[in-house]
């Protein structure tokens, strides 16, 4: 089904009959767009009304959302290393049946993308084997041990598009501090997964009433937050733009929203199992609910919902992590962390509309708009010129999610047989059609 | 055997007490009393369980425990193997579920299980076909502990219902705590808690029990007095200060001990730190001290346990059907 996106000419092709949505212009109407080759020529209301001429290929789409692309800022895709668990060719087959149409990878790989070499590395794999738009963050700090800086400034020259340590936080006040001022001076984001691990300890969920019945050690909502007042007070005195990676609680919430009324350069994320879940999935020692940070209480939950709604959380990720089964069958201490979630986050996002607590326009800005503007990408957005990064979205048909249903390699989902309401039917990548839905007779 | 009830134990394991009724508790330990009395007769052995094999698989060590349920599968007439993480394929590898799995090709009739972490009983039990009686899980429970428990304070007090139950020591980490916790709230005994904020949580409160901080007013008008052992490497600084301290506090002694009612029980799963969380002439109190009693109480309800589970096993023979009554 998904074929690359960077060989040959696409041609031109007309979308039409298409519920316009893009968040970037605050568009939401009727009407048809025109791609040529790997861009967007043309797109509006009355585009096509008097039919799509001669010579150019027509995409009905009947009357369902057309889109820009979804971009996902936080996946792990396996390469280097880990090609057992996932792969860029299957990462990005993945991505594609979400309508996720650029991907950017998080460098905790084996080796670690420390390395200008590296992020070249995956560029031309990407090239190579992806489906989708592949584009790495580099490691913070040299082998994401947490104690020397990186070169961001030739890591960033060859492509990488932001500095974390993936799923280790930064403990070092003081190198956090350092490596937030010489990336200001470069113009650099950094994304810190906010949690404070001599905190965290041996904790595996939630801390709480159920990890006490449970008799599972738990993570305390106060280890999110610690870090990220931490952080936040070296934001102001460095003036370095931050990004927390996955926020899970409502005190991170709090914080956050302080920090943005005092103008300071913040944005943070949220998993889309953060919001569509609570403890209770893991409850009967669930490992494939496992993750880090780990499902927190309804409060918490409801909490980020409402920081989605009022802006002080910027954008959804998939945070997707897959896991061999070996890893999650285990007891669960043991098992490893994460969700394969790149085909379920765009489900889960629209459930937030189905059920009224977002906007649609709100959802998809928070997929499109809001991670193109934090990462300074060209994509994002429907207007003549910009790329050609378009999903089309069937916003109401009711399906269920299956971990059989999924591509990506691993399969480490907690949603099987979750009922949910829209799918991406048509993924199109630089102007070539990379994935297309086709119901199962 | 105590009053017939109409009650049963419709559960094909014995994973935890939590979720379990009061009936059904009721059920085990009524079999278990019947077993008290076998035990203490010359002959011992029954043929209850000839032909059934158990399989006790243990990946913690343990002595006490282990003994206690190969004492109970062998007078039951079971052919009882013991397996430990030391001397298997457990430590070469091997995961948790292809070990139950190659154990279930072999078809055993009860798994006893004990594993260093929560859940690991629970995942092992979904896995096969036979039943599986928890020996204790990580942190989580340790049911046969707490009916044992319960059997003792039964059989000493009469009852259950309206005792105060003051349990003492790491409640944090135990297994023992939560089922006993789990059991005595069920059948109506009132519950604190006691221990230094390090080894405790507030949130015990969720489970129906009162939490204490200082041994004078968690052990105040305290029908039983229940110690647990505290692993000496949480001694040391990491979540009190020294066993110096610890014992100044928290040691069960004579004076702490005046607080509760005067013919109050002490219990100790065992094994015993004598000198850190017991006075060692406390623990050897014949009036007072039900330890050695817990012991024996032990045997009696691992046999009803493994009564009523080979009772429900698909291919038990019609007259070996329905003893759980």
């Amino acid at each position: 089904m998904a074929r690359s996106f960077s060989k040959g000419d696409p041609g031109r092709v007309a979308y039409v009959n298409a519920r316009l949505i893009d968040p970037w212009h605050g568009r939401d109407e009727p009407g048809a767009l025109l791609t040529e080759g790997n861009r967007i020529a043309q797109i509006g209301p009355g585009l096509f009304s008097d039919g799509v001429p001669d010579g150019i290929g027509t995409v009905d789409c009947g009357g369902r959302i057309l889109a820009p692309g979804l971009i996902d800022i936080r996946a792990f895709l396996g390469e280097p290393g880990y090609e057992h668990k996932e792969t860029l060719a299957t990462g990005t087959e993945a991505a594609a049946v979400g309508g996720v149409t650029t991907v950017i990878c998080l460098p905790g790989t084996d080796p670690v993308i420390d390395d200008a070499a590296l992020v070249e590395y995956i560029e031309r794999r990407a090239r190579e084997d992806a489906v989708v738009r592949v584009h790495p963050m580099g490691a913070l700090t040299k082998g994401i041990e947490g104690r020397e800086m990186t070169e961001m400034g030739l890591l960033a020259e060859a492509g990488a598009v932001a500095f974390t340590d993936g799923d280790r936080a930064v403990a070092d006040a003081q190198l956090m501090r350092r490596a937030l001022a010489y990336a200001s001076g470069l113009g650099l984001l950094i994304v810190q997964h906010v949690e404070e691990a001599a905190l965290a300890g041996t904790g595996c969920m939630n801390e709480g009433e159920l990890a006490l019945r449970l008799g599972l050690p738990g993570i305390p909502a106060a280890a999110e937050v610690i870090v990220l007042e931490r952080d936040l007070r070296l934001v102001e005195l460095t003036g370095g733009r931050y990004h927390a990676a996955c926020v899970s609680t409502a005190e991170s919430v709090a914080c956050l929203a302080n920090a943005k009324t005092r103008g300071l350069p913040v944005s943070a994320g949220v998993a889309s199992h953060h919001f569509a879940l609570n403890e209770i999935a893991v409850g009967e020692y669930r490992t494939f609910a496992k993750t880090s940070p780990p499902l927190r209480g309804e409060e918490d939950r409801q909490a980020l919902i409402g920081a989605m709604r009022d802006g002080t959380i910027d954008v959804i990720v998939s945070d997707h992590c897959p896991q061999d089964q070996e890893s999650k069958r285990q007891p669960f201490i043991q098992a490893a962390n994460g969700i394969a979630g790149l085909e379920t986050m765009l489900p889960l996002a629209l459930e937030l509309h189905h059920n009224g607590s977002l906007p649609l326009m709100r959802v998809l800005e928070m997929m499109t708009a809001s991670p193109a503007r934090l990462l300074e990408l060209d994509v994002g957005r429907l207007e003549a010129g910009a790329p050609a990064d378009l999903v089309v979205i069937d916003l109401d048909t009711p399906w269920r999610l299956s971990e059989e249903g999924l591509v990506a390699k691993s399969k480490n989902t907690p949603f099987d047989g979750r009922p949910v309401q829209g799918r991406a039917v048509r993924t199109v990548v630089a102007g070539h059609t990379v994935y297309e839905f086709s119901p199962r007779v | 055997m105590a009053t017939a009830t109409s009650h049963s134990y419709p559960h094909r394991h014995l994973l935890g007490i939590e979720g379990l009724s009061a009936g059904e508790i009721t059920v085990l330990l009524d079999k278990s009393e019947a077993y008290v009395d076998q035990n203490r007769r010359v002959d011992k052995k029954q043929s209850l369980l000839r032909g059934r094999t158990q399989i006790n698989l243990f990946f913690e060590s343990s002595t006490r425990t282990r003994t206690s349920f190969e004492l109970a599968g062998k007078r039951l007439g079971a052919d009882v193997i013991n397996m430990s993480a030391e001397a298997s394929s457990l430590r070469k590898g091997e995961t948790l579920i292809d070990t139950a799995m190659t154990l279930n090709a072999m078809h055993p009739d009860v798994l006893v299980v004990r594993h260093p972490h929560s859940g690991a009983v629970n995942l092992l039990a979904q896995k096969v076909d036979c039943a599986v009686i928890n020996a204790g899980d990580g942190g989580h429970e340790h049911p046969t502990q707490a009916l044992l428990d319960a059997l003792t304070i039964r059989r000493r007090r009469g009852r259950l219902d309206g005792l105060i139950v003051a349990i003492c020591g790491d409640i944090l980490h135990s297994r023992v705590a939560r089922s006993n916790i789990q059991l005595l709230v069920t059948m109506g005994a009132r519950v604190r808690v006691v221990a230094p904020p390090t080894l405790v949580s507030p949130l015990f409160h969720r489970m129906g029990v009162d939490v204490y901080h200082d041994m004078g007013s968690g052990l105040g008008g305290a029908d039983i007095v229940m110690m647990l052992r505290l692993q000496t490497e949480r001694m040391q600084g990491a979540y009190v200060p020294s066993v110096r301290e610890y014992f100044h506090f928290y040691g069960l002694d004579y004076q702490k001990l005046a607080a509760a009612k005067p013919d109050a029980l002490i219990m100790h799963p065992g094994p015993m730190n004598r000198g850190v969380e017991i006075d060692t002439d406390v623990a050897d109190d014949i009036d007072r001290s039900v330890i050695r009693e817990q012991v024996e109480m032990g045997v009696a309800v691992r046999m009803a346990c493994l009564d009523i589970l080979t009772g429900h096993l698909s291919n038990a023979s019609p007259t070996d059907a329905g003893t759980a009554e």
